[in-house]
């Protein structure tokens, strides 16, 4: 009785050591730092739930950087997954050469990786005030951009620069999906008398719907979180909320240590929801390309 | 010519064919749009790193970055870094992979979940989390010491390579044939150690390196926690050249993309070099 018991547990024990360490270390460096973040984010100084703490998130400075974030995250991701698909597309079913699709899903896998600090540094490079493209239209074709109302800090150049990685994300992620569409299907149209319009609107892009819509869910999230192109490109005149929430754990604004808990809760949850949205679809989408 | 292929002529000769011309114009500005929209910042930052002297190009920023004591710590460090980030993760991951495949398969669901909340949750939270949790009046005060906060940093960019490092190290594993491996090392004798070491590490090396290189490559130029621990790193080290210098931060773009290059590169060249070895039949 004791041996078959021991050798139950020696069994048990050794179908978990492999796991164990990893679950181990998941808890403590990844699952209790967020959960202690959250609870701190309904515990007020004294230690005690309150909901005082969160409704500070409702202050106008806070709520500013929210929506900054939200559209920045919105805009980047739907245009950069609208033009990643309409680059992808072309290259894989608009009749270009076979050859062209290796080297730029290749590329899409570096420049998704090319992101944070370098980026902002080739965007102004490119077309900050000195930039390349900058001085060449001013001094060749006589545009001044900057005066034109161009200005690479701004709302509308953090989304352009952000479409360097989520573009090549959307490619990279969308290319797959897209070879997954049935040569059949085109043709079974085209027999049947549709355009080529006609094939996309109907056919095509309701097959590739949650694809579409996952992926843009997770470029949203992609951009949400992210900090270092912000910071490097803008300094702090964007106050995303990712800026603020930096500032705040620096310490540079510090007036009340739990509102960093708070704002860290609400990043929480907008990424949570945009990723569940993605992984969502993501499962309905994989019914498609099997 | 068969009765198929003479009808595909017929319905691609009218209409569609003035339509297919139509649309591989419209493909070809959009190849066009990508191609240029993501080759100007290259060539931009190229050429504005060369700008340094005043009247010729030269590399005179890269000397410069190159020599700067500043630039050859924080490097140092973050390659550092990375070295450590790659061998704990591997340490974390592989075993956890590999048990979830032979012994545990319930627990996969949950293995793949874990591996995928660091893309959930924004990597300032877990920044801010460790500061909360480890500082030096926490139960384990790691950032007490630079060697604690050193490894409290190695166990963040861990942390961050984990959805990288195991779907790498279980797209290898796919490959194999993980359960018929193991009972075959099994009935001939070979302890646990002899079978990840012995056959399951040569049979996804290609696997282990490609996730090596994707660490690399994120911890090097990591910001965030980095800059919240307070560590001499390389993408902290960027972010002050950015705001200090003119030309040296095209240089050091130009550094850090040529790196990001290289690993895919090799990464590449790994799976070429290695081709997946079969048993012969």
């Amino acid at each position: 009785m004791a041996t078959t018991r021991g050798a139950y547990i020696s069994r048990t024990a050794a179908n978990w050591a492999g796991v164990v360490p990893f679950l181990a270390f998941a808890a403590i460096f990844l699952l209790l730092p967020t959960v202690n973040i959250v609870l701190g984010a309904f515990r007020g100084p004294d230690g005690g739930f309150t909901l005082a703490t969160m409704a500070k998130l409702f202050e106008p400075r806070l709520m500013n950087s929210f929506w900054l974030s939200i559209r920045v995250s919105f805009f980047s991701a739907a245009l950069g997954a609208l033009l990643g698909f309409l680059v992808a597309a072309a290259i894989i079913h608009g009749g270009l050469p076979k050859y062209l699709r290796a080297p730029m899903v290749t590329f899409s896998g570096v420049a998704a990786n090319f992101a944070g600090v370098p980026l902002a540094f080739a965007f102004i490079a490119t077309l900050g005030r000195l930039g390349l493209v900058t001085v060449i239209l001013r001094e060749w074709f006589g545009i001044n951009i900057y005066a034109s109302g161009f200005n690479l800090i701004s709302f509308w150049g953090l989304v352009f620069v952000y479409l360097y990685f989520q573009m090549s994300l959307m490619i990279l992620i969308i290319t797959p999906a897209l070879e997954g569409l049935r040569r059949e299907w085109d043709e079974a149209a085209q027999s049947l008398g549709a355009t080529s319009l006609q094939y996309w609107r109907m056919v095509a892009i309701p097959v590739l719907l949650p694809s579409l819509l996952g992926t843009f869910a997770l470029l949203f999230a992609n951009s949400f979180g992210a900090i270092a192109t912000a910071q490097a490109l803008t300094g702090s005149s964007q106050s995303l909320i990712t800026v603020q929430l930096f500032a705040q754990i620096r310490g540079d604004v510090l007036q009340d240590p739990n509102l960093g808990y708070a704002i860290a809760f609400g990043m929480i949850v907008i990424t949570a929801v945009a990723n569940a949205i993605y992984i969502v679809l993501r499962t309905r989408a994989e019914k498609w390309q099997k | 010519m068969t009765d198929q292929a003479a009808l595909n002529t017929m319905t691609v000769t009218d209409t569609p064919k003035a339509r297919r011309s139509v649309g591989s114009i419209f493909s070809w500005v959009m190849f066009a749009f990508g191609v240029i929209y993501f080759a100007l910042p290259l060539i931009g930052m190229i050429e504005f790193s060369l700008r340094k002297r005043r009247d010729a190009y030269s590399f005179d920023a890269y000397t410069t970055v190159l020599g700067d004591p500043q630039f050859q710590a924080t490097f140092g460090y973050s390659l550092m870094m990375s070295l450590v980030t790659i061998v704990l993760g591997m340490a974390l991951v592989l075993p956890a992979a590999i048990w979830v495949r032979i012994r545990l398969p319930k627990m996969r669901p949950v293995i793949e979940f874990i591996t995928l909340l660091p893309l959930v949750i924004p990597v300032i939270v877990i920044a801010f989390g460790y500061l909360r949790m480890f500082n030096t009046s926490s139960f384990l005060p790691m950032t007490g010491s630079v060697t604690g906060t050193n490894i409290l940093l190695a166990f963040g960019y861990a942390t961050l390579a984990l959805p990288y490092m195991y779907r790498a190290i279980d797209n290898g594993l796919r490959t194999l044939d993980v359960q018929t491996l193991t009972e075959a090392a099994q009935i001939l004798g070979a302890s646990w150690f002899t079978i990840i070491f012995r056959i399951m590490l040569p049979n996804i090396f290609t696997a282990l390196l490609s996730g090596a290189f994707l660490t690399f490559s994120i911890v090097l130029g990591e910001y965030v926690f980095a800059a919240l621990l307070d560590r001499p790193a390389f993408g902290p080290y960027m972010v002050w050249t950015g705001g200090n210098r003119a030309y040296e931060p095209a240089a050091l773009a130009v550094i850090a993309f040529t790196i990001t290059w290289g690993c895919m590169g090799l990464i590449q060249l790994a799976g070429r070099l290695f081709p997946h070895t079969r048993a012969k039949r």
